[in-house]
């Protein structure tokens, strides 16, 4: 198949979140990298459809060049609430964020652990009822649970977006089952988020019928960052490709595919 | 006239009287990218000029930065 089909494919199959259409299945953080230059070749090997950013207090004494100035004009920015812990931090930092990008978008976090980063469930579910009704698509990092996805969807998240594993940790995809459950289950986009540790983490998701995968430390640690952001950009497509082709039913003893007639002897 | 005011969660004594002073003072002269909240609520770039500070004020100044 030649690249130009397969990019007409994809573009078919263009995942639509509210009523926008994403250029890709794969989101990209945009934090912890080596350096600049890194950033923006991964995120350039990775075309993410969407690229996170966080909300920080400047520092007053050096307002350093922007990620705004950097990323701006070539990727749509998707700000997040990473850190926080209340219901009020959360939907000021997204009130600033819409403020300083110009989005109405926000990748909800709300954080009840230090330790695991785990979501707070009671108040990530307040928070996105709080914020859709202010007028936000929101998209909250939650946990596997089909339960908590499906009231996440209720009060109006555009999409879900369920852990693999904790944030950074490269654990891959811990309970596929739930992933799997949660996708049979939401009426909304599943987006895979946090816990990816490699291209196959990536594809797992994938075949398991997440809508996206969205994915920041694989990529930033990885000893060769944009080899790992082509890796992911290829993963996700060949894991859609899968999922798209439906994949055989597992067994437990061989099923031969070769003739059993016709066998020479006897 | 100076007034103590908290500043990204700093007690600083400051002799400015508006949100742009205070920014233009720290440097802070283009607007892209930057958001500002007064005592936990947003004031638009476009509002900068007439908000005006107070003792006791709250203020966080941000911007995006790297994230996942």
């Amino acid at each position: 198949m030649t690249e130009m089909t397969l990019k007409g494919a994809s573009d078919a199959d263009a995942l639509v979140i509210g009523e926008r259409r994403l250029a890709s299945r794969l989101l990209m953080g945009s934090g912890g990298y080596p350096n600049q230059q890194a950033m923006l070749d991964s995120l350039a090997a990775g075309e993410p459809g969407l690229v996170t950013v966080a909300i920080r207090r400047i520092s007053l004494e050096g307002y350093a060049e922007s990620v705004v100035d950097l990323l701006g004009e070539r990727y749509a920015l998707l700000p997040n609430t990473a850190g926080c812990a209340t219901v009020r931090d959360a939907v000021l930092t997204a009130e600033l964020a819409r403020e300083a990008l110009d989005t109405n978008w926000v990748k909800l976090e709300l954080i009840g652990d230090r330790e695991t980063l785990y979501p707070d469930v009671v108040q990530l579910l307040q928070a996105t009822e709080e914020l859709v009704r202010k007028g936000f698509v929101v998209l909250p990092y939650c946990n596997e649970d089909p339960v908590t996805c499906r009231k996440l969807a209720d009060v109006g998240a555009a999409a879900v977006m369920p852990l693999g594993s904790p944030i950074g940790s490269g654990l891959g995809i811990v309970n596929p089952y739930a992933i799997e459950r949660i996708v049979a289950t939401s009426p909304v986009p599943v987006i895979l988020d946090a816990g990816i540790g490699t291209a196959s983490d990536a594809a797992l998701a994938m075949e398991l019928g997440c809508d996206g995968v969205l994915l920041n430390t694989a990529v930033a640690r990885a000893h060769d960052p944009r080899r790992m952001a082509e890796a992911m950009r290829l993963a996700i497509r060949a894991g859609r490709a899968a999922r798209l082709a439906g994949r055989i039913p597992k067994r437990t003893l061989a099923e031969p595919s070769s003739p059993q007639l016709g066998l020479i002897g006897g | 006239m100076t007034a103590q005011i908290r500043v990204n969660g700093k007690d600083e004594t400051l002799t400015v009287a508006t949100v742009a002073e205070l920014l233009a003072a720290r440097g802070v002269t283009k607007p892209k990218g930057v958001a500002v909240a007064l005592n936990g609520a947003v004031v638009p770039a476009a509002r900068w000029p007439e908000a005006r500070l107070a003792p006791g004020d709250r203020i966080e100044i941000v911007r995006p930065f790297g994230g996942g």
